[in-house]
């Protein structure tokens, strides 16, 4: 705005200015209100709570930091994050992988019913955990899954998907069915965003279509692609509710501490040991986001240079 | 000027096969609810066979044990719709508050916020029930539907949609005349949010329907449950049973089924608005 009197715009301004900073306050207040009541709070509660130790006799005491010294050498709690560390390796690049690889299938223009395909590989994403558990959960039944049925009508015998040696991939294909969609659309999104101006750029410089998606498409979703690496870094980590639901089918395999999240879930409620849930659940969220944050800078240092 | 390009059979056929791994899981439940106990153990599990018993396996569904599956199917829809509303239009609110008006700590509060996003879910379940039980909220609605309202995420994607979608020169106008600054969120900027909306909607009804853990955590009592933890329990009854719970089973899959049409239904009708909701968030940092 143009100033017409010295001494009373400036005012007027900085009037308009307060009232606009009040305003904005008052927008944002009810999100972070039930963000510190919900988010924070429960994450300081944790944090008190590890601190203490309760005993048979002379009840709950200070204990310091006991209970993440118990938790560092607990080998249940560490198997664990080894477990689920390992299930990340293995399952991510796979889902990502794939995730990508079809994002840019249908945005390369050259496939055939591209909305069919979007749809379907994305409808598992609508369907609960708890449902595609139980779902492959039959199709892996030794006895009368129709995986097995199959292979006994060909003559051979079928894997035992729900054994000791191929629980982690049996989990890893439950998950990867659930959300490989739900990524690739985050993906195809933003794929759909990159300015046109970049595909005449690169066609001018006579780049193919492979050309195109490798120096192109890919670095212009960095982020989305971040996005979904974080995302999956902590499914990965929290991973309970499809190894909870096998355990029923296949209890000697799935123990109690086969997930850090699993392990915690029954400190808490069978063993009743409150506190040291409270530790090991912490424990796992500050995994979870150094893990996170080591990629946030490994991606962000990589566009840099 | 758009060029035609060839279509690729190879591609085709590639994503073919893939389309049929993500499918077959669903029509092996299709084709598993419209058999008896009986023939889901003894036919081949991938084609139909015997008796089409669809209808009654979901009357039975919907009336086993005095209705209690459809009262979860009510607790489930009512979890979801009043999380995911609420959790959308906090977002909308903070989003455009963030994007829009300058007041101090604004970008410290917001990265706050988007660093919580690596918080997970599951390591905040425990406390949150630990706190919840002190003050009483264990076993009520409240101990789903409350901390089901944050959605780090859905404000990020308010915040950019915001940014892209309502110019300052709007608000500016609405302000001349005289609007108050609500009434410019409400009248004005809302409509031009909605596909931003939805897509938060959608993504925490999704997350909200879907819970497990939660509500394992938080619930004791079977007419509370949403249709995830109701559906777990039959399940855990049928294979310790045997046969005496052996006929739950049939249950348990024709439940399945129901509860996973409303969130496809909801997807396909939506697909227009969340996807170019997704498509504005997906690219920005």
């Amino acid at each position: 705005m143009s100033t017409v009197t010295t001494n009373t715009i400036p005012r007027r301004a900085r009037r308009a200015q307060a009232r606009q900073a009040a305003s904005g306050y008052l927008f944002v207040a009810p999100f972070l209100v039930v963000f510190l009541a919900m988010l924070v709070l429960p994450l300081l509660y944790a944090a008190y709570l590890s601190l203490f130790k309760e005993q048979l006799i002379g009840g709950t005491t200070f204990a310091g930091l006991d209970n993440y010294r118990r938790a560092l050498t607990d080998d249940q709690l560490v198997e664990g994050v080894v477990r689920v560390g390992k299930f990340f390796l293995l399952q991510v690049p796979l889902m990502l992988g794939l995730a990508l690889f079809f994002a840019l299938a249908l945005d390369s223009g050259v496939l055939r019913l591209a909305r069919v395909f979007r749809l379907g590989i994305f409808v598992p994403y609508a369907v609960p955990s708890v449902v595609a558990t139980l779902m492959w959960g039959y199709l892996y039944g030794p006895d009368f899954g129709p995986i097995a049925q199959l292979a006994d009508k060909l003559g051979v015998t079928a894997p035992k998907f729900l054994s000791d040696d191929l629980m982690l991939g049996s989990l890893a294909n439950v998950v990867t069915w659930e959300y490989t969609g739900y990524n690739m659309i985050i993906l195809y999104a933003a794929l759909r965003a990159i300015p046109s101006e970049l595909y005449e750029a690169a066609a001018v410089d006579g780049a193919g279509a492979w050309r195109t998606a490798w120096s192109v498409k890919i670095p212009a979703i960095r982020p989305a692609l971040m996005l979904a690496l974080i995302f999956s870094v902590i499914g990965s980590f929290q991973l309970f509710n499809e190894p909870n639901l096998l355990q029923r089918l296949a209890p000697n395999v799935i123990a109690n501490s086969y997930t850090p999240n699993l392990y915690a879930y029954s400190l808490a409620f069978t063993s009743q040991e409150v506190n040291y849930a409270a530790a090991v659940s912490f424990l796992l969220g500050l995994v979870i986001v150094v893990v996170s944050y080591a990629f946030l800078l490994i991606g962000n240092r990589r566009r840099a240079s | 000027m758009t060029r035609r390009r060839p279509r690729s059979t190879l591609l085709f056929l590639a994503m073919l096969a893939f389309l049929v791994y993500f499918l077959l899981p669903l029509f092996w439940l299709v084709v598993a609810s419209t058999k008896t106990t009986g023939d889901l153990f003894n036919s081949f599990g991938l084609w139909f066979s015997g008796d089409f018993s669809l209808l009654s396996n979901a009357r039975e569904t919907l009336t086993y044990d005095g209705g209690v599956y459809s009262r979860w199917l009510l607790n489930t829809a009512v979890y979801a719709v009043v999380s995911a509303g609420g959790a959308a239009l906090l977002a909308a609110l903070g989003g455009y508050g963030f994007a829009k008006y300058k007041f101090r700590g604004n970008g410290l509060l917001f990265n706050a916020v988007l660093g919580s996003i690596m918080v997970p879910a599951t390591a905040l379940a425990i406390p949150t029930y630990l706190l919840f039980s002190k003050v009483g909220l264990v076993n009520t609605p409240w101990a789903i539907i409350l901390p089901s309202l944050v959605s780090p995420f859905g404000l990020y994607l308010m915040r950019v949609y915001t940014e892209e979608a309502v110019p300052d020169s709007l608000i500016e106008a609405a302000r001349i005349d005289g609007a108050s600054e609500f009434r410019i969120f409400w009248q004005v900027a809302l409509r031009l949010l909605a596909p931003g909306l939805v897509t938060v909607l959608l993504f925490t009804l999704v997350a909200t329907w879907n819970n497990y853990f939660l509500p394992l955590i938080m619930l004791n009592d079977p007419s509370l449950y949403p249709v995830t933890v109701g559906l777990a329990n039959w399940s855990s009854q049928a294979q310790a049973g045997g046969g005496a719970t052996g006929g739950l089973l049939s249950l348990v899959v024709t439940g399945s089924l129901l509860s996973v049409i409303p969130l496809i239904a909801a997807f396909l009708m939506l697909q227009r608005y969340w996807q170019s909701g997704l498509a504005t968030g997906g690219v920005k940092q």
